[in-house]
């Protein structure tokens, strides 16, 4: 049954801005990004939102919905009672450009600074060959859409504007984790992830895992793994010495 | 709030969060759960008495192993290497510290208290009161790096309970010996479930296909490890549960059902 939503939109940029009321009709099996074109079409012609695929592959509407943070088109109407009152904002860790659409420059920024795939320097590119068991745990990862909706809920940053520099954002140490993992890639990541992307201001208090329209346990599968992985080098005498000894870090 | 979501460059909303389900109700639940257990360790752990039950040998995990003269003859399984104990230091203090330090430095927990007790973050998309923060950077916090080595103590320490609730079969069978059996089952299931174990078991590999075992032992571990927050909450649970009833059956408010 088609009915009259009360939606609270902010609009704004970087220099101001407010949640804004719109009454606005919503259709049986609508998304939320449904209502923010309708609004478009019908309310606020020059309402800024960023999308593309509306199937929840392609990371663009990354939004935050009733003050958390989802993807506009994988969001449905019928999560809310008829008489909710829905409310839109952008994200609220990165600079906003206007209405609903963020800088995530941030993002590509820390994307650059991870090394890429480093494969032994002897082989081919045709000629890699590995395991399924090898590269499965890196797999998971590949699923990521870069919504960034996790570096977006992250505390670190999102608290703490001050610690965007030091901190690559969970995204970002999981693609560390990805290349670490990755039974053909030679790049020592480790060290790094503690240094320069600031594994250690993570407190593993799970809110990426918990946002991340792909389900990845950023968490449990790509940050813990990558602290033992630290902890192993950094902070383990024992096992630093059996390395030593035994010359088998690279098993 | 001009650090976080105040920062001059993002969308002007002054609320801290706009969330509206009831955020605040898991941190709390997590508050209480956690203030509930430690009062009742606290004062279970000094009050020096209906810890062992002599007729069936029930021993409660919270004085195991227990190591002093002072102990209830028979309720030192591995001798009494320690002489006698002013009252105010808890029989069981040789492995309570290492049991809280792993408890502590528990990937788990620590998620659990930095939400609840240190409110960082309270919830996902709610702003922390804090006006700076360092993470794990620093100390102490740094410590919690040690957590591998608090796993090490709490595997010898679950083989000592795993010795009392077997050690108590021989005096036959009774309610009391399946919740030790229980509670030691349990503790295993939780201690292996443990990130540290998952990573030492096959976890710090690059290839698991040279390592065929360990990647069997690090898939096995992998499938407990999903319910690590369940069984942290409910070791705590069966973990007081046990000793209550070794308390109340000790003090004879209760007699033991016996089986055989
Ligand atoms: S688990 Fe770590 S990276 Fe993920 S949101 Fe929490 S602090 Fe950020
Ligand atoms: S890890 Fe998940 S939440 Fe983060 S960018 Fe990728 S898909 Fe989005
Ligand atoms: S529009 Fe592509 S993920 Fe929503
Ligand atoms: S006991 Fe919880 S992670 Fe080790």
């Amino acid at each position: 049954m088609p009915y009259k939503a009360k939606f609270k939109v902010w609009r704004g940029d970087a220099e101001s801005g407010e949640l804004r009321d719109f009454l606005v009709e919503v259709n049986e099996g609508e998304v939320v990004l449904d209502i923010i074109h309708r609004l478009q079409a019908t309310q606020a012609p020059d309402l800024a939102v960023r999308w593309n695929c509306k199937a929840g592959k392609c990371g663009s509407c990354s939004a935050e919905i009733n003050g958390r943070p989802r993807l506009l088109c994988m969001t449905r109407m019928s999560t809310f009672t008829e008489e909710e009152t829905v409310t839109v904002t952008p994200m609220r860790t990165f600079p906003v450009i206007r209405d609903l659409v963020t800088d995530v420059s941030f993002n590509y920024q820390k994307a650059r600074e991870i090394p890429s795939f480093t494969p032994p320097a002897d082989l081919a590119p045709g000629d890699y060959r590995m395991q399924q068991v090898d590269v499965q745990r890196s797999q998971e990862f590949r699923k990521c859409i870069e919504c960034f909706l996790c570096q977006n809920t992250c505390h670190v940053v999102r608290d703490h504007e001050e610690n965007k520099e030091a901190f690559s954002g969970p995204r970002f140490l999981m693609r560390a984790a990805e290349l670490e993992f990755h039974p053909l890639d030679t790049a020592d990541r480790v060290p790094s992830a503690q240094e320069d992307h600031g594994l250690g201001l993570c407190n593993i208090t799970k809110c990426c895992t918990e946002v991340c329209p792909e389900h990845i346990a950023i968490t449990d599968n790509a940050l813990i793994p990558m602290k033992e992985r630290v902890a192993d080098r950094k902070y383990d005498p024992v096992v630093w010495l059996g390395s030593k000894i035994f010359r088998r870090s690279k098993t | 709030m001009t650090s976080g979501v105040g920062a001059p460059t993002r969308a002007s909303i002054s609320a801290r969060t706009l969330r509206t389900d009831r955020w605040w109700l898991p941190p709390l639940l997590t508050n209480l759960g956690l203030f509930a257990f430690v009062a009742y360790a606290t004062v279970r752990s000094f009050m020096g008495k209906w810890y062992w039950v002599e007729d069936y040998g029930y021993l409660t995990p919270f004085y195991s192993p227990c190591l002093s003269e002072s102990c209830l003859p028979g309720s030192s399984h591995f001798g009494t290497p320690l002489p006698e104990l002013p009252g105010w230091i808890p029989l069981g203090f040789v492995a309570l510290p290492f049991l809280l330090g792993f408890r502590l430095t528990c990937y788990y927990y620590r998620k659990a208290y930095y939400r609840s007790v240190w409110q960082s973050p309270p919830a996902c998309a709610v702003a922390e009161p804090h006006a700076s923060y360092s993470g794990e950077t620093r100390l102490p916090l740094i410590v919690q790096n040690a957590h591998r080595y608090f796993f090490y103590v709490a595997l010898l320490v679950s083989v000592v309970n795993t010795y009392d609730a077997v050690v108590a079969l021989t005096h036959g069978l009774g309610v009391g010996n399946l919740i030790l059996l229980t509670n030691v089952v349990l503790l295993w299931a939780y201690t292996l479930s443990c990130h540290s174990c998952r990573h030492i078991a096959g976890g710090r590999l690059k290839h698991f296909s040279k390592h065929p075992v360990r990647y069997r032992a690090w898939t096995l571990v992998s499938k407990l490890n999903v319910h690590h927050m369940r069984l942290a909450w409910t070791t705590l649970g069966t973990l007081v549960l046990t000793d209550l009833y070794v308390m109340l059956v000790a003090s004879g408010a209760i007699s033991d059902l016996r089986i055989f």
